[in-house]
């Protein structure tokens, strides 16, 4: 096992990361940035390296200074937690030319994942379904039209270089089909230089769901279930839960079983989250796959009695999947909260110091954050500054458990999301697990402002 | 950071850009890049702070006396450490 592991991160993951060295009894190093000198993370670990300005581009983010204070240190791992250089295959490398373990996957398997168009290619041909469409950009007529029957419709013609919603049509009917090629490829024109365009099926109301996995170094490799993230703005997740309300243990075992086999042929190691799309009829269909530990994996734990961030310290030193994880048992429904500094009706960011925090507790309340009462939250990184995580013995208590859990949590002197997650607990749809992607949308534009 | 190691207008300091392991001598056992009482430039090589296998060079940004040298020949230091103290030349 290892003796001392520096903490490549901020904030409560930082924190959360130095919580399970502590357990097993590990050394910890925490860096930080001039503006995170009071933060708990400093103050928890063993010792902490201060690596640069508030800007992270030059402290959280940058290379040598991360390694540098691995090396003066002398720490034998570095855990990445989420963001920053999480997903950074050259950190990785970098990790393993300086003999410091790098608690994740391998780096080529950081980078396949971070490409998005070749990760959706390696995971089809390991066998995970994937959204019907093109394959690249479609050339004339012709192949129009034999695209088009073989996905069905709706579908959406995307351009091949866009992003942000230009050059993307959504056909309804075989008679849209030419005129919208038409406009999507002049669109695309216009905004990227050039015309291509492909097609794949469109959904239109998805439920986000991801299954949390863990590889070992032996060739094995588990799900702990899936959650369900369909509760986003701006593809920001607001709310999880675990297990899905749109799910059934049929569909689970299904397609768990794939995604085990998928990625023991890919030869994946560590920590990682598969994300889908459900459509309506419940087919699930990959969209990325994320590389690293998650926001929201404590909902996973509070259902399986894992230790994720333990799990993939374990894994990392080398130990077998069963040694790893421990015993394995479902039970109950878990949902998280993330708490932000920002405006709860125009999410406007709320930087500034906190006068009160008073965190709720008892049975089944978890709070993951590094904020405390006259802590200041810096507007230099992410907005968030809290999860708030409860278990119920089903989905119905954990939203009762929730509900009284946001009540009781106090925090002054900033604005939080704490009375926007409050109406979404109240909203019947939400209650009814009747959710998707667009829920928030629909939510903001009837009763939510 | 040092008690003593507190800016005032007779003294600057002069603080590590990078975290690395700092070295007062060019190479081990030859004599230090400066001392105490020493006159630097602007742009003298005060020190090396070595990171990922590489001496950087810490120039001064003023001339002037060297007051303090704040820490030890081997020892880490992180971002933004005062490595020395230098009461600054009075301009003309």
């Amino acid at each position: 096992m290892f003796k001392k592991i520096l903490v490549a991160n901020r904030g409560e993951i930082a924190l959360r990361v130095i919580c399970a060295c502590k357990e097993l009894g590990i050394g910890t190093v925490a860096v930080y940035s001039e503006a995170d000198r009071n933060s708990l993370h400093v103050r928890f670990a063993d010792e902490a390296v201060c690596i640069g300005p508030a800007r992270s581009s030059e402290s959280y983010l940058n290379i040598p200074q991360v390694i540098s204070a691995a090396e003066i240190t002398n720490v034998d791992a570095i855990h990445p937690g989420y963001g920053f250089l999480s997903e950074n295959a050259n950190f990785a490398k970098v990790c393993e030319a300086s003999e410091i373990t790098f608690i994740g996957p391998r780096p080529e398997v950081i980078e396949i994942m971070g490409e998005k168009d070749r990760a959706r290619r390696e995971v089809k041909t390991a066998g995970l379904p994937t959204i019907p469409g093109s394959d690249g950009a479609i050339e004339g007529e012709e192949q129009l039209a034999q695209e088009a029957a073989k996905i069905g419709y709706p579908l959406i013609l995307k351009a091949v270089a866009g992003g942000g919603g230009r050059g993307m049509r959504v056909v309804r009917k075989q008679e849209e089909l030419l005129a919208a090629y038409e406009t999507a490829r002049s669109e695309a024109q216009t905004a990227f230089g050039t015309p291509d365009v492909y097609a794949e099926r469109f959904l239109e109301r998805p439920r986000h769901i991801e299954f949390q996995v863990l590889g070992d170094q032996h060739g094995k490799v588990i799900h702990l279930g899936e959650r369900e993230c369909s509760i986003q703005r701006r593809h920001q997740k607001l709310i999880e839960e675990s297990p899905s309300p749109g799910i059934d243990a049929k569909r689970r075992k299904e397609l768990g079983a794939k995604v085990i086999k998928a990625l023991e042929k890919i030869g994946y190691t560590n920590a990682g989250t598969v994300e889908f799309l459900m459509d309506e009829s419940g087919e699930l269909y990959f969209i990325e796959m994320n590389t690293r530990i998650q926001v929201e994996h404590p909902v996973t734990e509070l259902i399986s009695g894992v230790d994720l961030i333990k799990a993939q310290i374990r894994i990392a030193a080398g130990e077998k999947m069963d040694n790893a994880v421990g015993e394995i048992m479902f039970s109950g429904h878990a949902i998280e909260c993330r708490i932000n500094a920002e405006d709860p009706v125009t999410f406007v960011p709320s930087a500034g110091r906190i006068t009160t925090f008073q965190a709720p507790g008892g049975t089944g309340v978890r709070v993951d954050s590094a904020a405390y009462a006259d802590a200041v939250i810096p507007p230099y990184y992410d907005s968030m500054i809290a999860k708030l995580i409860v278990k119920g013995r089903d989905r119905t208590e954990a939203i009762g458990r929730m509900k009284r859990a946001l009540e009781m949590f106090v925090i002054e002197g900033i604005k939080t999301s704490i009375p926007l997650h409050r109406r979404i607990l109240a909203d019947p749809d939400f209650v009814a697990g009747k959710i998707d992607t667009h829920f928030i949308e629909r939510f903001l534009a009837g009763n939510g402002k | 950071m040092p008690a003593e190691a507190r800016a005032s207008d007779d003294l600057h300091l002069v603080k590590s850009p990078i975290v690395g392991t700092f070295y007062g001598s060019p190479s081990p056992g030859a004599e230090p890049f400066v001392e105490v009482g020493a006159y630097v430039d602007t742009g003298q090589t005060l020190c090396i702070v070595e990171a990922m296998k590489l001496m950087n060079e810490i120039e001064s940004d003023v001339s002037g006396e060297v007051l303090r040298v704040f820490v030890d020949n081997g020892q880490p230091v992180e971002y933004g450490q005062p490595l020395f103290g230098i009461r600054p030349s009075r301009k003309k």
